[in-house]
This record gives C-alpha cells, sequence and structure tokens, in this order.
C-alpha cells in the first residue's frame, strides 16, 4: 500500500514539476475566442490569421516554441471569459493572454491578468476604456473612438455636412460610437438633427430608415455590429430609396463589410465609411497578405478580426525578441511599449503611454472598380490616437 | 403624415408576412400535432442554405430555388421524424423541448462546419430589388413579393386542411387519434406526412427570410421567439389565426419603432403579453 501511494506521490509530483520544466522552452498563450454562437465567424477570422502569422514566421521565437491553447467564450459572456482566462493560467499555465473580440470579455479577463501578472494581447475589444484596465495590456485593433471621433469632425469639414442624424445599435460600443461620432460632428460645427438607438436583435430597419429619411437630415450616420445585421440595414436603406447622392449615408466599415456589399447590390455605392482596415488597402504589404491569406482560407478575404490577430502576434513576436524569450509581464509590456511597424493596414505604433493602438484612419467610399464593388480610400487621418485617453489626463 | 402611415403600416404587414412565412410550418406542427418543434427555426436555415448555394454555387435562379428550399427540408424532416421525432409525439411537454433544442444546437454547429461561420448574403434578381412609389409612399418590390407568397401559402394551407381528404384525416387524427385509427386512418402515416410538411414549410419561410434577415449558423436561434410568438399568440391549431397574429406583431413592431423608437422592439413583447391577458387561448385558438 505505502508503495503504491509512494508511486502515486511521484507521479504527481512529476506532474508538477513537468509544465515548470517546459516553460523554459516553450511560450504558452492562451487565445480566449468566441468560436462558437452569434460572434463564430469574428473568432473564425482571428483564428485564421493567427495560424497564417505563425505558418509564415514559423513557432519558434528567440529561442522558445510557441504554443496555443485555445477556449471558447460562446459570446458576450463575461463570467466565462472570467472562469477561462483563470483557468489558462492556473491549470494550463499560459504565460500570455490573447484574443478577445468583445469588450465585456476582456473587462472580465482583464483582472485575471493583473492579479496573474500575465501579458495580454487585445486583438479586437474596440470600447476605449479596455486597456486602463490592465497594467499589461496591449492592444492592436481599434477604438471606436478613434474611428468616429474623427469621421464626424471629417464629415462637418472635408464631408461638408451640417445636418445628421444618428443611428446605433443600443449596446456600449453603439453608445460610444454614437458620442464619439457626435462630438466629433458637433465640435466641427455639424449639428445632430435626431439620434435613435435601435435593438442589438433587429431582424428589420424599415421603421428605422424610414425615421431617419422624413428627418431629411442630410447625412445619417449608423452604427452597427458585423454580421447579419449590415445586410439587412443596407436592404431597408436600398428598399427606402435612400439615395447616397442626396442623403449622405454614413458609417464604421461593418456597414459595408464584404458580405454586406453583396447583399445591398449597386444601392451601397457612395456609402462613406471610417475604418483602419480593409483587403483592399494599396500596399506591397498588404497585397502580399491578402494573397497568403485567400490561398490559405479558400479565397476568404482577411477583414478587421483578421488583422486585429495578425498584428497582435506581430506584436507578441517582436516583444519576445526584445526580452529574449522572457515571458514576464513587465518586460513584454516594456519591450511593446512604443513599438512601431507596418502591417498591412499601413503605418501603426503602441502609445508608450497608454499601451494602446496608434494608427492611421481611412474615409473610404463604395464605388465599381472593374464591376466590383469596394470600399475605396478617398481620404485619411494619420497618427491617430485614442481622443477618450488623450481626454483622461 | 399619412403617407407615411400607408407606408409604415404596408411595411409592418410585410414585416408581419415574413413572421407568417416563419412561423407557418410551425402552426403545423405545434398547432396541430402538438409536438413543441423547437427546430422549427433549423429546418428554416436549412431552407436558407440550400438557397444560397444554389444560387451562389449553381447560378439557379431566386424562384426556382424556393421549391428546392422547400423539398430539402421537407425530406429532412420526414427523416428526422422517422429516426427522432416520433418516439416523441407523446412524450411530456419537457422531454419535446429537451429533444429539439439538443436538435437546433446540433444545427447550429452543423451548419458552421459545413457552410462556416460567415454571414451568407444572397442577391436577388433586379425585378426583386427596387421599390415602387405611388403617391410618396415606398412599396419595397421584395415586400410586395412577401406578401403575395404568405397570402397564396395561407389560402392553400387552409383549402388542403379543410377541403381535402388528406386535411380530413389530420384534423381527425390530431382531434382524435383513437377514433381516427378505429376508422381506418393510418394516424402515424399522417402525422409523418403532416410534420415533413410543416418543416418544408419552414424551409421555404427561410430561404424567403434571408433577403431580409440575412443567413448565419445562428439562425436556428435567432428567430425561434418570434416564430414561437406568433404560433402562440395566433392561437393553436389555427393557420388563420397564425396569420392574423403574424400581421398585428408586423404592424404594431415597425409602428411601435416608428413613433416610439425607445420602446424599440419591447413592443413585440407588450402586444403578446396584452392580446395573451386578453385571449389566453390565442386569437383562434380552439384549446
Amino acid at each position: 500500500m505505502r508503495t503504491v501511494i509512494g508511486v502515486i506521490a511521484a507521479s504527481l509530483a512529476g506532474l508538477a514539476a513537468a509544465p515548470g520544466a517546459l516553460a523554459q522552452q516553450s511560450v504558452k498563450i492562451g487565445l480566449i475566442l468566441p468560436y462558437s454562437g452569434q460572434f463564430a465567424d469574428t473568432a473564425t477570422q482571428m483564428d485564421n490569421a493567427i495560424k497564417l502569422f505563425v505558418k509564415q514566421n514559423g513557432d519558434t521565437v528567440a529561442g522558445k516554441k510557441i504554443e496555443f491553447v485555445r477556449k471558447d467564450s460562446g459570446g458576450t459572456a463575461p463570467d466565462v471569459a472570467k472562469r477561462l482566462a483563470q483557468e489558462l493560467v492556473v491549470r494550463d499555465r499560459v504565460d500570455i493572454l490573447a484574443g478577445f473580440v468583445l469588450t465585456p470579455n476582456a473587462l472580465a479577463a482583464a483582472d485575471v491578468s493583473v492579479e496573474a501578472k500575465k501579458f495580454m494581447v487585445v486583438m479586437n475589444a474596440a470600447t476605449a476604456i479596455v486597456t486602463t484596465r490592465s497594467p499589461y495590456m496591449v492592444r492592436t485593433s481599434v477604438t471606436i473612438p478613434q474611428l468616429n471621433e474623427t469621421f464626424g469632425a471629417w464629415a462637418a469639414t472635408k464631408g461638408k455636412i451640417r445636418r445628421a442624424y444618428s443611428m446605433v445599435s443600443d449596446y456600449a460600443p453603439g453608445h460610444d460610437a454614437e458620442q464619439a461620432f457626435q462630438l466629433g460632428f458637433k465640435s466641427a460645427g455639424g449639428q445632430i438633427v435626431g439620434a435613435v438607438r435601435f435593438p442589438m436583435t433587429n431582424p428589420d430597419f424599415s421603421a428605422f430608415v424610414q425615421r431617419a429619411k422624413d428627418s431629411k437630415a442630410e447625412a445619417i450616420f449608423i452604427f452597427v455590429p458585423g454580421g447579419t445585421q449590415p445586410a439587412a440595414l443596407g436592404k431597408a436603406l436600398a428598399e427606402r430609396g435612400i439615395d447616397t447622392a442626396k442623403t449622405r449615408v454614413l458609417g464604421q466599415g461593418e456597414l459595408t463589410d464584404d458580405e454586406a456589399r453583396v447583399a445591398m447590390g449597386d444601392a451601397s455605392l457612395g456609402i462613406l465609411t471610417v475604418f483602419h482596415y480593409d483587403h483592399n488597402h494599396d500596399s506591397a504589404k498588404n497585397r502580399a497578405f491578402v494573397k497568403a491569406f485567400n490561398g490559405e482560407y479558400g479565397g476568404r478575404n482577411p477583414n478587421v478580426f483578421a488583422i486585429g490577430g495578425y498584428d497582435g502576434m506581430y506584436l507578441i513576436y517582436e516583444a519576445l525578441k526584445k526580452t529574449n524569450g522572457s515571458a514576464d509581464a513587465e518586460a513584454l509590456v516594456g519591450a511593446s511599449r512604443g513599438m512601431k511597424w507596418e502591417s498591412p493596414r499601413g503605418p501603426m505604433s503602441i502609445d508608450p503611454l497608454t499601451r494602446d493602438v496608434v494608427q492611421t484612419v481611412y474615409i473610404r467610399r463604395v464605388q465599381k472598380v472593374g464591376g466590383r464593388l469596394l470600399n475605396v480610400e478617398i481620404d485619411k487621418v494619420e497618427n491617430v490616437k485614442d481622443p477618450v485617453k488623450a481626454r483622461m489626463k | 403624415m399619412l403617407g407615411s402611415l400607408a407606408g409604415i403600416v404596408f411595411d409592418g404587414f410585410a414585416y408581419g408576412m415574413l413572421l407568417f412565412l416563419l412561423s407557418v410550418g410551425l402552426s403545423v406542427t405545434l398547432g396541430m400535432m402538438n409536438f413543441i418543434n423547437l427546430a422549427h427555426c433549423s429546418f428554416g436555415m436549412l431552407g436558407g442554405y440550400v438557397a444560397v448555394t444554389l444560387i451562389d454555387g449553381l447560378g439557379w435562379g431566386f424562384l426556382q430555388t424556393l421549391p428546392a428550399a422547400f423539398t430539402a427540408a421537407l425530406v429532412l424532416g420526414a427523416v428526422l421524424e422517422r429516426l427522432l421525432f416520433r418516439r416523441s409525439f407523446r412524450a411530456t411537454d419537457l422531454e419535446q423541448c429537451l429533444i429539439t433544442i439538443g436538435v437546433v444546437f446540433m444545427s447550429v454547429a452543423a451548419a458552421a462546419w459545413i457552410w462556416g461561420t460567415v454571414q451568407r448574403p444572397m442577391q436577388l434578381p433586379v425585378w426583386l430589388t427596387g421599390a415602387l412609389e405611388v403617391k410618396g409612399v415606398n412599396f419595397a418590390a421584395y415586400r410586395i413579393f412577401l406578401v403575395a407568397v404568405a397570402l397564396a401559402v395561407a389560402l392553400v394551407l387552409v383549402a388542403c386542411l379543410e377541403w381535402t381528404r388528406f386535411g380530413a384525416q389530420v384534423r381527425a387524427a390530431v382531434d382524435n387519434p383513437r377514433a381516427a385509427r378505429g376508422l381506418g386512418i393510418d394516424v402515424d402515416r399522417t402525422f409523418s406526412i403532416t410534420f415533413a410538411l410543416g418543416a418544408g414549410l419552414a424551409g421555404l419561410g427561410g430561404a424567403l427570410a434571408v433577403p431580409i434577415v440575412g443567413l448565419e449558423p445562428s439562425f436556428a436561434l435567432a428567430y425561434l421567439v418570434y416564430v414561437l410568438i406568433v404560433v402562440s399568440v395566433g392561437g393553436l391549431a389555427s393557420i388563420g389565426g397564425s396569420f392574423a397574429a403574424a400581421a398585428l406583431l408586423g404592424i404594431s413592431d415597425v409602428a411601435g419603432k416608428y413613433y416610439v423608437p425607445q420602446l424599440g422592439s419591447f413592443l413585440i413583447y407588450l402586444v403578446m403579453v396584452g392580446l395573451l391577458v386578453w385571449r389566453p387561448g390565442g386569437l383562434f385558438g380552439k384549446r
């Protein structure tokens, strides 16, 4: 009996020691993404880009092998995200937490990052405050005010729009976008003639669009989450006979993503959107990225979720090179501060103070190029920082 | 003002017809056979995917895909009825809920596996895209089409159930299975056909809904609530009830969103609660 217990004890000790020994040669990244549910496609795109990056750059950095542990948050579920982050740290002994499409999940996991002192890379979750919740956090995607405050100011100045109507989805990012656009627009002399928030699950937009049309505003600003809603909303715009030459339609880039443009058809022509990445962006780096992505994933184009994941992996690799493979959170954050690079989206950097992304914001218009409807860049604003955190100080 | 009111009533009615097309199959399975089929929208989703795949992959026209969507869902419905659901026809409500919701989750995962998680847009033929403007009121072509299809489906279905031999058998089998068996009606077969028909109608409704609501694997869950509301407000065992309920809910939803957008889509639930308090059995409920 005693020998049996001895054997068990010895093997348990061995088990306990094993991860420690492995950690010497490997860096483990815990990915928390909504692989299933309403936001499953965002996870597909991001994970595909992460896999592509590893394929292109190898799975060894600074002598360390990069390993992934993937966890499904199943959608907007902060409690689940927190539990998964804890499991990743305690049981799987990951060194880095990454992924995070949805803000509530990122906020919940931030607590774990603080307590366990783990480097955390937010590859999407775009609410401004996210990066303030953990000193070990860096973001490689975008912030909603970064896009929409810039866009609001652009619309009132270069866009020559005086009176706009705003319609957004009734959830935190929608409120963020509404506030940011209105702030930018009003500060530049524009006037908001009406605003509406529609519910998150809204199959039919006709009533809201009709109301916006009846307001006789010169422009309608729209924010909807990606997925089925942009197409549904675009359809309603087309049906209501909104002529983009007379009533300008403005929105964050999801509104005219690939699937939405197909569903809208020519009705999408002339819609103006603001975004930080589109597969149509013209640069050698982006052409190579899109080509590789197309080749790997059956001709599918990368989107903002993909680019967030791709640049997130770039940042992790470069930071590890600087720390010589050390996964210490302080060291990795230190290495990330002020990091500058040329991404497929254009030049970007990490703000040394806020650890948030600094990048070029593009204004695009849907145009027909060679028979295809594309988001064509018509203007850009360089080196945009998150305006909300700039005001906090 | 009056012009916009007419537009809103039309939009609401068309939206209601969309809800009717999505839920009419369920008024057959849940309403007539008393089988709580939460997997109803899974059949709708299949219809949607079949239509989109045929259009994108094989270049079929939109109209031709509709019978295909109906048939595909009908066949799958018949197979699943035989293998799975038949055992649960006489089970308790809870057991029916559990087995069908299990099928829903499996269908969501299966759709993601087969067709991917990406949103699948549907391109409509040009004649269904624009809108007709009469005296300042906007009538979208696709919405006119939806109304026409919904009316046709409702008429055909009511006619089949009321005036054909098969319809009489179904009603007999539903009202009193024992007596129906005694009269020589093959109740099991009648139920099989009815269930498959309900699934087929779901497939048709799904394909017709895609151009308005879009299509992705969460379709099977996303519209389940609306479909259940329509059937319960309409009253079980009543096609006409579902039709009236769908029209009422559609118009109140769209009007509510237009005039009191702060209430948003909450209004549809208020209307449901109000109607069910007034008539617990539904508008035209027979039981």
